[in-house]
């Protein structure tokens, strides 16, 4: 099967699953779909919310891509978006002034980046140097950046008064700037489309990016062309933690501007079914982003008339990565009995 | 500190992480866990607060919990699938599920609902001394039985297995299997024994923290029990500052396990403990 039918059939297979999973609920398609449709597209407003829940979700997406490009497992998502968003504040209170201006805001979405890549790195140190598996090190590390963040927003990083366990809120002038004042859309959303692009360029048009996917796809085959194995893994993990320390650093810079016990929200885990979906395509991740988005800004709509909510969107997911693994198989199998 | 508090804390995740550890042992890492355990937690809720029975509740959790391992079982081990993925969907599947037939059934006011206890002597109870028993006897079965030995090289040398006249798929499906009993009488007693309650994302990462004391515990029954101990005790510990209104940064000590796991990978890395087919889909030749 080409890939343009993988996609097309991937797309139907996404609004099956949404049309089935609303019979499922018994709630009335019809009726839902349109209420869906409006808390996603309806209004201005829905739009913002639909492209700011789909901000992180790129950014992390394509962190996964990259990691599982290069075979490694890294499921520290939720990890590096906390420690990219960690280290923007540090810098935000003890380095970056507010006068700073576009020049600050540069610097704390580098610092956002820094603080994930690093992170992610104690996971590639692992990997490389004690064969430590990345799904294991990274499950661990997400633990620990969660502690980290509770103890930060509670001691050195809590607010002037220090009545509530979260940070003092960053000033105006280093917020990412907003399309409406009254809407959540930030100007991050054209970072992460930049930064798809970007990403889609380094691995399939550059010599490190095709050496990243040939580590990853036939480990054999990258050891016999003396690739350097261990630094193309160890740069790939950290390059994955970047992208999702930079959504950490967005999520504060662009939506919430301070960072609270309440501030990761699982993005980090929600963003592995997203790139899922994308096949680890950097640019699929923008459409696959896009779709769950619009499904988490779409489904709050829905409260009128039933209490599903987001939690439909957990099952549209679950279902959906499900059912993409049994397609792959059926697929996959004729052409594995040929080449027996 | 009372002793029985620290067994009470502990004993949802370590029968979660023992599961696991046998899921492991034969191969079968489940991300998953997480999701069986929210399932069991779920129905055991459902079904003792609709009897009013909590043995009834305990059976439907582990029974649901079995059933959601096995789904993802039946991806991972019969298809071929690759773990991670399919563990993180079965994740996001109980989730999903569970959230929305609670809120379906009690609303989203955050309605407190008690459950029917289990029957306890001095707070131990059936479970916990099924968990106590359970040590030894995992012990004993992996190391001195023919199927243990089988589940063992399931994990680490598959191909050997299968030589031996064995199915190698039948064995990860009963490790998988004995990990989602496991797993979802963990939930059952989280929701019935622990909290006498349920809430939306109950679990909120005990399952992960399974996982990780598996890999603590160097993949032995006594000492991923330990490790749970150790968890179980900060886990009381810090309740215990909270209401005696210490300010202390406990966040340091609760994030020690992981920590102390991660420097004892980093000390002497996976070594041979780890089951060498840990993560690998095994198919026939």
């Amino acid at each position: 099967m080409n890939r343009h039918a993988q996609a097309a059939l991937t797309v139907c297979g996404l609004l099956a699953i949404l049309i089935l999973s609303l019979l499922a609920f018994g709630l009335p398609i019809g009726k839902s779909l349109s209420l869906i449709f409006q808390g996603a597209f309806g209004d201005p407003y829905a739009w913002s919310r639909t492209l700011g829940k789909t901000t992180p979700l790129i950014l992390c997406g394509l962190g996964v891509v990259i990691a599982w490009r290069a075979g490694l497992y890294n499921i520290g998502g939720e990890g590096q978006f906390v420690l990219g968003a960690l280290m923007s504040a540090c810098w935000a209170k003890w380095l970056v002034m507010p006068g700073w201006g576009y020049a600050g805001i540069l610097a704390l979405l580098v610092a956002s980046c820094v603080g994930g890549a690093l992170w992610a790195a104690i996971a590639a140190w692992l990997y490389i140097k004690r064969g430590v598996e990345a799904v294991i090190s990274t499950l661990l590390l997400n633990f620990v950046a969660i502690q980290l963040l509770e103890y930060a927003v509670s001691g050195p990083l809590q607010e002037a008064k220090r009545q509530v366990p979260q940070t003092d809120g960053l000033a105006e002038t280093l917020m990412l700037a907003k399309f409406n004042p009254q809407a959540d859309l930030h100007y991050g959303v054209v970072v992460a489309v930049l930064v798809a692009v970007g990403v889609f360029i380094y691995l399939f048009r550059t010599k490190d990016g095709f050496r990243l996917r040939v580590v990853g796809d036939n480990p054999n085959v990258a050891r016999a062309n003396r690739f350097p194995t261990s630094a193309i893994q160890f740069r790939s993990l950290m390059l994955s933690g970047g992208l999702c320390g930079l959504a950490g650093g967005v999520e504060l810079l662009g939506i919430t501007g301070y960072l609270g016990k309440g501030f990761p929200q699982q993005l980090g885990f929600l963003a592995i079914p997203v790139a899922l979906l994308a096949g680890l395509h950097p640019l699929w991740v923008l459409l696959s982003a896009f779709y769950f988005g619009a499904l988490f800004a779409g489904t709050q709509n829905l409260a009128s008339f039933t209490p599903a909510g987001t939690t439909l969107v957990y099952v549209i997911q679950g279902a959906a990565v499900l059912g993409l693994v049994g397609l792959r198989y059926w697929t996959r199998r004729p052409r594995r009995s040929e080449a027996d | 500190m009372d002793v029985l508090i620290v067994l009470m804390f502990t004993t949802p995740m370590a029968l979660a992480a023992l599961g696991e550890m046998i899921g492991q042992k034969a191969g079968v890492i489940n991300i998953g866990v997480e999701g069986t355990m929210l399932t069991g937690a779920f129905f055991a809720m459902m079904a003792a607060h609709a009897t009013g029975n909590p043995w009834v509740g305990l059976i439907a959790g582990t029974s649901a919990g079995l059933l959601v391992t096995l789904l993802g079982g039946w991806f991972s081990v019969k298809l071929g699938a690759d773990q991670v993925v399919v563990g993180t969907a079965i994740n996001l599947l109980a989730l999903g599920l569970t959230s929305y037939l609670f809120r379906s059934k009690f609303g989203t006011s955050g309605q407190l609902l008690s459950l029917p206890g289990l029957p306890n002597w001095n707070r131990i109870d059936a479970v916990i001394l099924f968990l106590l028993a359970g040590v030894p006897m995992a012990v004993w079965a992996l190391q001195k039985t023919r199927f243990g030995l089988a589940l063992r090289a399931a994990g680490e040398y598959p191909k050997a297995l299968e030589a031996s006249g064995f199915s190698v798929a039948k064995v990860r499906l009963v490790a998988v299997a004995i990990s989602g009993i496991l797993g979802g009488l963990a939930g059952a007693y989280l929701s019935l024994g622990v909290a006498q309650s349920f809430a939306e994302n109950m679990t909120s990462g005990r399952g992960f923290i399974a996982i990780a004391m598996v890999t603590f515990g160097r993949w032995r029954p006594s000492m991923v029990f330990g490790a749970c101990l150790l968890v179980g005790f900060l886990d009381a510990l810090q309740y215990r500052f909270q209401s005696l209104g210490f300010d202390v940064p406990f966040q340091l000590a609760i994030a020690m396990p992981y920590v102390v796991a991660l420097l004892v990978l980093a000390l002497v890395g996976k070594g041979t403990v780890a089951p060498s087919a840990l993560a690998r889909p095994y198919s026939k030749e």
